[in-house]
């Protein structure tokens, strides 16, 4: 029977993977549907018995998501409007049983194009903490997630939290997921896009694009050419081409290249709409 | 052996200890140590939700849990839900809810979570709660209403005598299906049986070489190929085309193609790596699209089937070209449909066993007895050593006609003498087991100047994969009912079943015929347009009536399809001013509506297929029905028993059901064509009333007598005259009845000629359905608002289980129309294929027609395949009106809808 490990603190878990390579397990919803066998295969290290990585934590720099953090327990948890759109997020993920197994780092980790997670994240500037029995590292997520089922984790290393900073939780959000089917579904295209509006003009725009390339990316063109708009005039805005440009989607079951950039076009459109009219 | 402690917990309010591996999946723990079979597993991957389970009160996927997470917390699986989920319980029997049953534990489970939060749900939150449970029977409108109405009703459930027959009486057979206890293929594990896993075709054409097979095998697995095959190594469903061998033979001819089973103790087959198995695979190139495969420089799958071409059907009446050259309007078009999954929830499974010189075989199957000859031939047996118990089917749709596991447990049985067992996994399931026939088809239809339809071409390919399997049905059904069920004086079809190196296309409700119906209902659509007239108008002008002879020359009586196209017609008018009132003021979505018929011939293509059934009293007083055909959720046990009840004069609560078993139940034929109700339901019929003759004969009195059964004796009352038959004074017969009656019925046909000329089906079904949809502009996306459903049943059973085959017939057909595509090696999941959530289902509107059949027992028609054919054009047409996108390449996937939507703007 392969080794299972199941410690109840950090410095162990650390010191576990330093000595040999595991596949570490959360919540476990990635890692069975990738085997057929009726049980785990080895050496495991399973983390959700080890204290204190669960939960999300308001601190000073700003809020700490453990990495044990259930996507139900996030939608639980008290946060301001600018965590919307993660927790619209949270509830299109597989379904009510897979929410209250998987994990939002776990969602990082399994480095899908198509993770749910990944977009409000990236839109909420989050951070990503890894950890080791060397030291502690954090990487912005963009950096994270480096392409399809790529991360940056070394050997021996863990995400033991995700930071959202202090900044990001200002404003509104929201996130639009478009499947084939309206649950259960690994998305086509998705968007997230947090507005911070002063004196009805746009004082601050994050928007996420993913399942259009192989990492959710940021329009850092769209959101600069939004900045000092007028919340009346967000959508229109918006130029195809621009979005486009961000973007390297492909043809697959579930759509093809140019139907994925035309969908992500009007997702930020009907998005930023959507937030425009929350705000005014 | 194990190194790690027991794990403690409390499950289902018990403490209990498991001595397992902790990061073997919760499913089978709680299945395999605990016996807790309730828990269906139907994925291994959170797709499905079948084995959703609570978790400390929380609903998750016990495929998805290490059993260490279960240390130290309450578990409870549907054997142990309480208080609400009680309730529940009898609201999912009173409102029909649970039909195969299979997903009926998850679904519980989840909604007693969902109700301890929320007592009073609306709609939208039980969509919601339940989206991660798939249900593939029901189109979970009667589950949402069941959740929505857990408050204690006292019902009679069971009708009085001779009320059976119309009273929407609960499932007899539902009890089990809503507490976990039901058996299904993977539910039964004889003692000691070995687990049995296949080695399959990772190529799609392949000559292979087995090497050091019993080197690799070692002393505890059994190892079988093609050469231990002590019978004929070929099986199929129509004896003519047999061609599909047990386990393949130095070639194989599709992917997922058994060449090799294991067989042992569980633990060490589980922990067996099937991917070093002793193989050398010499790949071939493949041809897995119809066009490929006809080219003449193709090569051949099978010898003696030129072409590629299984077998042709055809249809000629008249002078079609003559009539197309002359006609008033004309209209061409071409239409193409992907392989479908059936995706019920239980995969295959099921365990064999010896008793004495007889091979048992229980597995979840829809035809017990062609199981049996065929496993016998396979296997070298004669057929009255092979006994078939059909386990509880946890969904069939026709692809549980074929032989699946039975040959492969039976071999291993057989040969070591020791039970065994099997289960598919997923994608075993999907990439071994048969689909719906991919098809490509082009028709052209005209009409006269009045709106009269003149004529009619089509013609077809269907691929029908690597075996031949159902297609010889689909090839000639599909020219016979490619009309629809209109008149049509000049008509010309052709269809064809052609190999390819693809899945193996079978049976899939419908027999093609929905496939066929896609392109003539849209093709009416542009018919009606050309003519200038209302869409539904049309078909009402068309449609066949009593006395009327369709393309085969036959003539019909009780047709009921202008009887359910006029139910449509308020309906029709409303919907249309709703939409044009949506369209005037919305941009970015756009309304429409779409109608479609249905017909369709129940039973065999001019083929016998008989159902018996016996009926017999014991001297003790126990009445009971011998009912053969096997239950896939569809409700024969209850119907069939309705019919009987009211035939013979007792009421239901006195019957008890036997079988089906073949040792104990005659042959009732196989669950598929629509045909039991119709074909099994008439013999019931027929051996009620001969039971009824012999009680009243034997009584001396009138056939108005009022019968009742009580302790030893039956009383028979007419008017003032009561006669007692002291039941335990009669002489039983072989059968230990002291009373009983035994009736064959087998449909009257007429052979069809060499144009197709002829009676092929003894009672046809008829039906109608109106879609309204909204179509995102820009997304392409489509919203299946309603589905008003006019289906004709001739007389109508059992309404409540009727609704149910509509309810469920309608989701597949949305999910043929808009998301179900089947690529061989890409979609082998239910996260890839994707089948209708809780939140596609449109509301669905049932209306049930009354024209009753001459044939049919009191009067009743088919209805299990009917119920799908109409979806899929009805909401393709409605997509068109919506949006003007005509699709012609199914599913319409939003990227195809967007596309459709443009062309037809830049045609405009």
């Amino acid at each position: 029977m392969p080794a299972y490990f199941r410690p109840d603190n950090l410095n162990e878990a650390l010191a576990l993977l330093a000595e040999e390579p595991v596949t570490l397990a959360a919540g476990c919803t990635d890692l069975f549907p990738a085997t057929e066998a009726k049980a785990l295969n080895g050496p495991v290290l399973d983390l959700t018995a080890i204290d204190g990585l669960r939960g999300v934590v308001r601190g000073s720099e700003g809020w700490r998501i453990g990495t044990l953090t259930t996507w139900s327990d996030l939608c639980k948890t008290d946060l301001p409007a600018a965590f919307d759109m993660l927790k619209q997020a949270a509830r299109e993920v597989g379904s009510w049983q897979i929410q209250n197994a998987g994990t939002v780092a776990g969602n990082l980790c399994n480095a899908s194009p198509a993770a749910d997670g990944v977009p409000p994240l990236l839109a909420l500037d989050a951070r990503v903490e890894l950890q080791s029995a060397k030291g502690t590292r954090v990487l912005p997520l963009g950096s994270f997630v480096t392409g399809v089922r790529k991360t940056a984790l070394q050997p021996g290393e863990m995400v033991t939290a995700i930071l959202i900073p202090a900044a990001a939780g200002a404003g509104i959000s929201r996130f639009r997921k478009l499947g084939a089917r309206r649950y259960l579904v690994i998305s086509i295209a998705m968007v997230a896009g947090r507005l911070v509006v002063e004196d009805g003009k746009i004082g601050e725009a994050a928007i996420s694009v993913g399942s259009c390339s192989p990492v959710a990316v940021r329009l850092r063109e769209v959101e600069n050419q939004l900045l000092g708009c007028r919340l009346a005039d967000v959508a229109a805005t918006v130029d195809a081409d621009m979005v486009a440009r961000a973007l390297s989607p492909i043809d697959d079951v579930r759509g093809d290249a140019a139907y994925r950039t035309t969908a992500a076009v009007e997702l930020v459109r009907r998005t930023l709409a959507d937030l425009a009219g929350e705000a005014s | 052996m194990k190194d790690t402690p027991a794990i403690a917990l409390m499950v289902n309010g018990k403490p209990a200890s498991l001595d397992a591996a902790p990061g073997r999946r919760l499913s089978e723990v709680l299945r395999e140590d605990l016996g807790l079979t309730g828990t269906k597993v139907g994925c291994d991957a959170g797709d499905c939700g079948a084995c959703t389970v609570l978790l400390n009160g929380a609903p998750v996927c016990a495929c998805l849990t290490p059993a260490i997470r279960a240390g130290g917390a309450d578990v409870v699986t549907v054997e142990g839900v309480r208080d609400i989920a009680e309730r529940l319980q009898d609201a999912f029997l009173r409102h029909g809810a649970a039909q195969c049953g299979i997903c009926t534990p998850g679904m519980l489970v989840t909604a007693s979570a969902m109700l301890r939060e929320t007592p009073r749900p609306n709609r939208a939150q039980v969509e919601e709660a339940l989206g991660g449970v798939l249900c593939r029977c029901t189109g979970y409108a009667k589950i949402i209403e069941a959740v929505m109405d857990v408050d204690p009703v006292s019902i009679d459930a069971n009708p009085a005598n001779g009320g059976a027959v119309g009273a929407a009486m609960p499932r007899l057979d539902g009890a089990a299906k809503v507490d976990g206890r039901e058996i299904f293929g993977a539910d039964y594990v004889p003692d000691g049986a070995l687990l049995v896993r296949a080695i399959r075709s990772p190529h799609f054409a392949a000559r292979f070489q087995l090497g050091d097979v019993a080197g690799w095998a070692g002393d505890r697995v059994h190892v079988f190929t093609a050469a231990d095959i002590p019978g004929a190594n070929r099986f199929g469903t129509i004896p003519a085309f047999v061609d599909q061998p047990a386990l393949a033979d130095g070639f194989v001819r599709m992917r997922g193609e058994a060449i090799a089973v294991v067989a042992g103790p569980a633990d060490v087959i589980e922990a067996l790596d099937l991917s070093t198995f002793p193989v050398n695979w010499e790949p071939e190139a493949e041809l897995l699209r119809t066009d490929q495969a006809r080219a003449s420089e193709a090569a051949q799958l099978h010898a003696g089937r030129p072409g590629n071409i299984l077998i042709g059907g055809k249809v000629l009446c008249g002078d079609p070209k003559t009539a197309l050259d002359t006609a008033a309007y004309r209209v061409t078009a071409r239409a193409e449909t992907a392989y479908v999954e059936h995706a019920y929830i239980e995969p295959e499974a099921g365990a064999a066993w010896m008793e004495g010189d007889t091979l048992v075989i229980q597995a979840c199957t829809q035809a017990p007895v062609m199981d049996r000859d065929e496993t016998a031939q396979v296997l070298g047996l004669a057929p009255d050593q092979v006994r078939i118990i059909p386990s509880a089917a946890g969904g069939g749709f026709g692809s549980k006609l074929d032989l699946s596991l039975q040959p492969l447990i039976g071999l291993v049985t057989l040969k070591t003498g020791l039970p065994s067992r099997m289960a598919y996994s997923r994608r075993e399931s999907m990439s071994s087991t048969t689909k719906r026939h991919p098809s490509t088809m082009q028709a052209t239809a005209g009409a006269d100047a009045d709106g009269y339809l003149t004529a009619m071409v089509f013609d077809g390919d269907f691929n029908t994969g690597a075996y031949s399997s159902w297609g010889p049905t689909v090839a000639v059904r599909v020219p016979v009912h490619a009309s629809g069920p209109y008149k049509i004086p000049n008509y010309h079809a052709e269809a064809r079943a052609v190999h390819t190196n693809g899945p193996v296309s079978g049976a899939f409700r419908g027999f093609g015929v929905p496939q066929a119906a896609i392109l003539q209902e849209t093709l009416f659509d542009d018919l009606a347009m050309a003519a200038g007239l209302d869409r539904l108008a049309f078909r009402r002008l068309n449609a066949l009536g009593d006395g009327d002879r369709t393309v085969c020359g036959q003539q019909l009586f009780g047709v009921g399809i202008g009887d359910c196209l006029d139910a449509l017609a308020e309906p029709w008018q409303a919907a249309l001013a709703a939409a044009k009132g949506f369209n005037a003021t919305n941009t970015q979505t756009k309304r429409g509506v779409g109608v479609a018929s249905c017909w369709y011939g129940c039973g065999n293509t001019a083929l016998p297929n008989p159902s018996t059934i016996r009926l017999g009293i014991t001297a003790d007083g126990h009445l009971r029905l011998h009912q053969g055909a096997t239950d896939i959720g569809q409700g024969a046990n209850t119907v069939i028993t309705q019919i009987c009840a009211d035939a013979l004069g007792l009421p239901i609560a006195d019957f008890d059901l036997v079988g089906p078993d073949t040792a104990l139940t005659p042959d009732c034929g196989k669950t598929s064509a629509s045909r039991q109700t119709f074909v099994t339901g008439k013999a019931a019929l027929l051996a009620g009333q001969a039971l009824r003759t012999r009680i009243l004969t034997r009584a001396n009195l009138g056939p108005d007598a009022v019968l009742s059964l009580e302790a030893g004796q039956i009383v028979v009352t007419d008017g003032a005259q009561t006669a007692h038959i002291d039941l335990s004074s009669l002489e039983p017969d072989t059968n230990g009845y002291v009373l009983s009656a035994e009736e064959t019925y087998d449909p009257p046909t007429v052979e069809m000629d060499e144009n197709g000329q002829g009676s092929p089906y003894a009672v046809y079904g008829y039906g109608a359905q109106m879609a309204e949809v909204e179509v995102d502009m820009t997304l392409g996306t489509v919203k299946v608002h309603k589905i008003t459903a006019a289906h004709d049943l001739g007389r109508v059973i059992n309404p409540l289980l009727s609704e149910g085959q509509i309810e469920g017939g309608v989701a597949q057909g949305l999910g043929l129309a808009l998301m179900e595509e089947y690529i061989p090696g890409r979609t082998e999941n239910l996260h890839d294929y994707l089948i209708p959530t809780t939140g596609d289902m449109p509301e669905v509107q049932s209306i049930l027609i009354e024209k009753p059949d001459p044939e049919g027992p009191f009067g009743a028609k088919g209805l299990g395949e009917h119920v799908l054919i109409p979806t899929a054009p009805a909401i393709l047409n409605a997509i068109r009106h919506a949006s003007g996108a005509r699709i012609d390449t199914l599913p319409a996937l939003p990227h195809r809808v967007l596309a459709a939507i443009r062309a037809a703007g830049e045609a405009s």
